[in-house]
């Protein structure tokens, strides 16, 4: 079976940008894939590429097997895509757009899983007003809906809660996951890293127009070096030798980074040494986040 | 197909929810036209025997505003979603570029057509004016609506930004069409401006059109057909290799 997304080698220059600089990358069908990086980093780009939005200067981009310029009209019906920008047409309902977007895939009786959309992202309500009367969250979710009225295979998702209140993302992702489990393929970038955290299963951070990071999420977190122990110390003091490995924490709280877990009893036996009770203790898993400063820093 | 139908069928909802002032206007501004013109130069002025000079005016101004609206329709259009950034729900799905460019032309073919005709019918009120060849007019009026539809279509695609696309219509558009004939006959100009004006397109649109309706015309119609098809074949392939190789559409 063909690759939900095949990225080789590819470039694109924009003036005196390098946007994609050698982009390989493969997503395979039914993942849950996330898109990391810095802003300007290359995610959009890519996205454009993939969505024929942009034409890469050259490279292999495919979508489902199908090239995205020699066999555009198989690869956009292939993909479904949620745009960053919060665009809409001024002139139409929200039933309006998502029959004229069916129509574009040239579905014409679509009806029924408009319905289904619409009442998924709880739009029911507003199905037939204006897209201007909509708020930004609302007008969110009918993007949302656009990229799905032609039920694609592969679905990629830009920044989708960004300015998003709690309750549509949990909504919207609970949907995601749903259609991920029914077989869709999910790209997803957000700056949210924990949404990252918690849906996708394998990640690739860009920076630079370049993949520098490309790996299963567990590998991800198991790759951050070194451990953080959250402290409640009475007197709220450090040994110097200590304090050296301080970093910032919550208030009231100190924040130790050490490389090993066998570096505990030594720690505890300078602190007893230095007079210091320890009132509370908490080991910090590594999340995504750390990784991810991790590997931005590093290359 | 359903792409194209949908796409035209948007481009028509496009204009027709607002047709306060994609076709009421226009006909407004045409019969204030006829008003004026025909008040002052009644009785003073006859270009083909036995037709009155309002007579004269009314299929000029229709095809004036069938062309000036076609350009407008497509234009502005293009213009819009470009701006506000909607146009990646045109670009995302698959549709072919022959669909993408039809659409775009039978529509503003269609709302040209509508002001067009209603300019004509709130007119016979006033004046009776003969069609003894309506293929020949309808023909004209096509191609017409079809060039100023493309014409407006790779306007809107090269514009970056409203002003220019204003400048376009307003130092290109308008004096074209006006200079065309509309208010008078060529054969009234001297010998070096109707040179002039045989170069301008829009002069064979509006005098083909014209002979539909007069059985008389300043070129043969014949003549007026082939510029105005050649110059549709021409700017259709124009505005196709554009659609094609996504010019300053996909970046």
């Amino acid at each position: 079976m063909a690759a939900a997304i095949e990225v080789r080698q590819a470039y694109k220059r924009y003036g005196d940008v390098q946007a994609l600089d050698g982009v390989d990358l493969e997503v395979r069908p039914g993942e849950f894939f996330a898109l990391l990086g810095p802003n300007g980093a290359g995610k959009t780009t890519l996205i454009s590429v993939l969505a024929g939005l942009a034409r890469a200067d050259r490279g292999d981009v495919r979508v489902m097997g199908f090239d995205v310029r020699e066999n555009y009209r198989e690869a956009r019906r292939a993909l479904g895509v949620v745009p960053q920008e919060l665009v809409f047409d001024p002139f139409f309902t929200v039933r309006e757009t998502l029959r004229i977007q069916s129509g574009y895939f040239g579905l014409r009786s679509n009806d029924a899983w408009i319905d289904e959309v619409i009442e998924r992202l709880d739009l029911t309500a507003k199905a037939n007003a204006n897209m201007r009367a909509l708020s930004g969250g609302m007008k969110r979710r009918v993007l949302v809906a656009q990229a799905l009225v032609h039920k694609p295979p592969v679905i990629i998702l830009d920044e989708p809660t960004a300015g998003v209140d709690v309750e549509l993302r949990q909504g919207l992702w609970e949907f995601v996951r749903q259609l991920n489990a029914a077989g869709h393929t999910i790209v997803l970038t957000t700056h949210y890293l924990e949404e990252a955290e918690t849906l996708c299963s394998r990640v690739a951070m860009l920076k630079n127009g370049r993949v520098v990071a490309l790996d299963t999420t567990r590998n991800l977190l198991a790759g951050v070096s070194g451990i953080h122990l959250k402290l409640k110390l009475d007197p709220d003091r450090l040994p110097p030798a200590l304090a050296q490995h301080s970093v910032p924490g919550p208030d009231g709280y100190r924040v130790l980074a050490i490389q090993r877990h066998a570096d505990i009893p030594d720690l505890m036996i300078a602190l007893r040494e230095e007079g210091v009770t320890v009132q509370e203790l908490e080991l910090v898993q590594p999340d995504l986040e750390e990784a991810f400063v991790q590997i931005m820093g590093r290359r | 197909m359903t792409g194209f139908r949908t796409l035209l069928y948007k481009e028509m909802l496009r204009f027709w929810k607002v047709s306060f002032q994609t076709v009421a206007a226009p006909i407004i501004t045409a019969l204030l036209y006829l008003l004026v013109f025909s008040h002052v130069l009644a009785g003073r002025v006859e270009v083909y025997p036995g037709v009155s000079y309002t007579a004269f005016l009314i299929p000029g101004l229709a095809m004036m505003s069938l062309l000036q609206n076609a350009f407008a329709n497509s234009s502005s259009s293009m213009i819009q979603s470009k701006v506000t950034g909607n146009i990646i729900f045109v670009l995302l799905p698959p549709l072919s570029h022959a669909e993408f460019y039809w659409a775009y032309i039978v529509a503003a073919v269609v709302r040209g057509l509508m002001v067009g005709l209603g300019v004509f019918s709130v007119t016979l009120v006033t004046v009776a004016v003969p069609v003894p060849h309506p293929f020949w007019a309808l023909v004209f009026a096509l191609l017409g609506g079809g060039i100023l539809g493309a014409l407006g279509l790779i306007a809107g695609i090269w514009a970056d930004k409203f002003d220019q696309l204003a400048t376009f219509q307003n130092f290109v558009i308008v004096p074209l069409t006006f200079l065309a004939g509309v208010f008078y006959s060529i054969h009234s100009l001297p010998p070096f401006w109707q040179a002039v004006s045989h170069l301008n397109p829009f002069f064979y649109m509006i005098d083909g059109f014209r002979f539909g309706f007069f059985n008389a015309s300043d070129v043969p119609p014949t003549t007026s057909l082939v510029v105005v098809a050649v110059c549709f074949a021409a700017l259709s392939f124009t505005a196709l290799q554009m659609i094609k190789r996504g010019w300053k559409l996909r970046h």
